[in-house]
């Protein structure tokens, strides 16, 4: 895969995916156009930024059919952080605003038992059979998060004030609640696999 | 769990990092982009990038610096340093900062901190809070690089920056900063107590013992400069000790 789209919901600071891309060998391009987010080979939902605000984008775009259609056939899609949260039914953070509904469930705040934002490197274990994800360590930085498992989708979970989903896997399709983009080796070998490209050797072999 | 992060901070100036950095094996040591990815290699778990001397006409020189650490680094990365209004903080984030890290502009208008929060989200908005002793043993915020002093007690202004929407506290203290005499632990667990938000404890390191006090007095992540700079240690190295003393650490 060389080219790869990156959903640009105009609410998220990418410069990091981008870059995180380019090491990886790809050439990332930002669109906003339906058609490409349809046909795209590998298309990037990234999400940093408020749910409301990045669904909203969404929609106005025209996005959120063909985010769909890809999502429900499989096809190599990598969502991040909030674009996990997006694939749910809505979230906590956002009362009365629509997810895609990819997945059941909604996405809920951490309680007031830990620091919140969880900011930081925390432990993923994926579940056995796991395709692309694997054991590592991860960095996080949410408020929000999915608690159970959706049905028919390969899971990895971590811990923080309980279990909670950090990542899910469907097909080709990848949702981290982490960033992979900022997880050093980890998130590097993993975007690799999901692009099915050997890793690009960087900083921190 | 969550891990304790340690985040190696560099101190840049027009483009440059000052400070003296010493690593075996570079080239220029004072090119960022270098020294960034050199810490990723030893297992820095963040890197904290300061514009000790950003203004107005250096904006530019500071978002190609960012830019071109940004290209190296796979890990996160928090900028701090003259940002004034959110647009300042915008072209940063743009640029490849994934936090931003304000001071003195959020103390002269708090609301600063709820536009940020709003529009970037808590997740990229730091406020680095400079807190000095006072006389009565209290701390107050000082700002301007700790040329004003401004009275407001920094606990108090900790509470309030968290509740306008901060996601983490860079709480350095101005009595330690470069004086390798350890944190100032009283004033990280009054702070730490007192948040709902992770705190990142800054000013005085100078050893592995420090770091592990740091997190004891309720640090959720230590940034330290010259004790990695001076090349005494490595980030690996620090690690282990705090590791063997039970301070979970990622390996």
């Amino acid at each position: 895969m060389g080219e790869v789209l990156v959903v640009d919901t105009g609410v998220a600071n990418i410069a990091s995916m981008l870059a995180a891309l380019r090491r990886a060998g790809s050439e990332p391009r930002l669109t906003t156009r339906p058609r490409e987010v349809a046909d795209a080979d590998a298309l990037v939902l990234p999400g940093v930024g408020a749910y409301r605000a990045g669904m909203e984008a969404l929609r106005r775009s025209e996005l959120i059919a063909p985010l769909r259609d890809r999502l429900a056939e499989g096809r190599p899609t990598l969502a991040v952080c909030l674009g996990l949260q997006f694939l749910c039914e809505g979230s906590e953070e956002a009362d009365g605003v629509e997810g895609l509904g990819i997945v059941e469930g909604y996405a809920e705040r951490f309680d007031a038992s830990v620091r919140v934002p969880q900011l930081g490197w925390n432990h993923l274990r994926p579940a056995a059979g796991s395709r692309l994800l694997a054991d590592g360590y991860a960095y996080f930085a949410n408020s929000y998060r999915l608690r159970t498992a959706p049905e028919g989708w390969g899971v990895a979970q971590a811990d923080y004030s309980g279990p909670f989903i950090a990542a899910m896997e469907r097909g080709d399709v990848l949702a981290c609640q982490f960033h992979p983009e900022l997880s050093g080796r980890f998130g590097r070998e993993l975007i690799a696999r999901w692009l099915k490209r050997p890793a690009q050797g960087g900083a921190s072999c | 769990m969550l891990t304790i992060r340690i985040i190696p901070c560099l101190d840049v100036r027009h483009g440059r990092v000052v400070k003296g950095v010493r690593f075996a094996g570079l080239r220029d040591e004072g090119n960022p982009a270098e020294l960034a990815a050199a810490y990723e290699l030893q297992g820095a778990d963040e890197l904290a990038l300061l514009d000790v001397a950003a203004t107005p006409e250096g904006r530019g020189t500071q978002l190609e610096t960012v830019r071109a650490v940004r290209e190296q680094l796979s890990i996160p990365l928090t900028v701090g340093g003259g940002v004034r209004v959110i647009d300042d903080a915008g072209a940063l984030l743009e640029a490849g900062a994934d936090k931003v890290s304000v001071n003195s502009a959020a103390v002269r208008r708090p609301d600063l901190i709820d536009e940020m929060a709003t529009r970037f989200g808590s997740q990229c908005t730091v406020i680095a809070v400079d807190a000095a002793r006072t006389p009565a043993g209290d701390y107050e915020v000082v700002t301007d690089s700790g040329r004003v002093r401004t009275g407001i007690d920094a606990v108090e202004w900790s509470r309030e920056a968290a509740s306008r929407g901060a996601g983490e506290l860079l709480l350095t203290s101005w009595d330690r900063d470069g004086t390798r005499q350890g944190y100032e632990l009283e004033l990280l667990t009054r702070v730490s107590c007192s948040v709902p938000v992770p705190v990142i404890a800054s000013g005085g390191a100078d050893s592995p013992e420090h770091l592990i006090e740091a997190v004891q007095a309720g640090a959720d992540a230590v940034l330290a400069a010259s004790i990695f700079h001076r090349g005494d240690y490595e980030v690996g190295g620090i690690k282990q000790v705090m590791a063997a003393s039970g301070v979970e650490v990622r390996p």
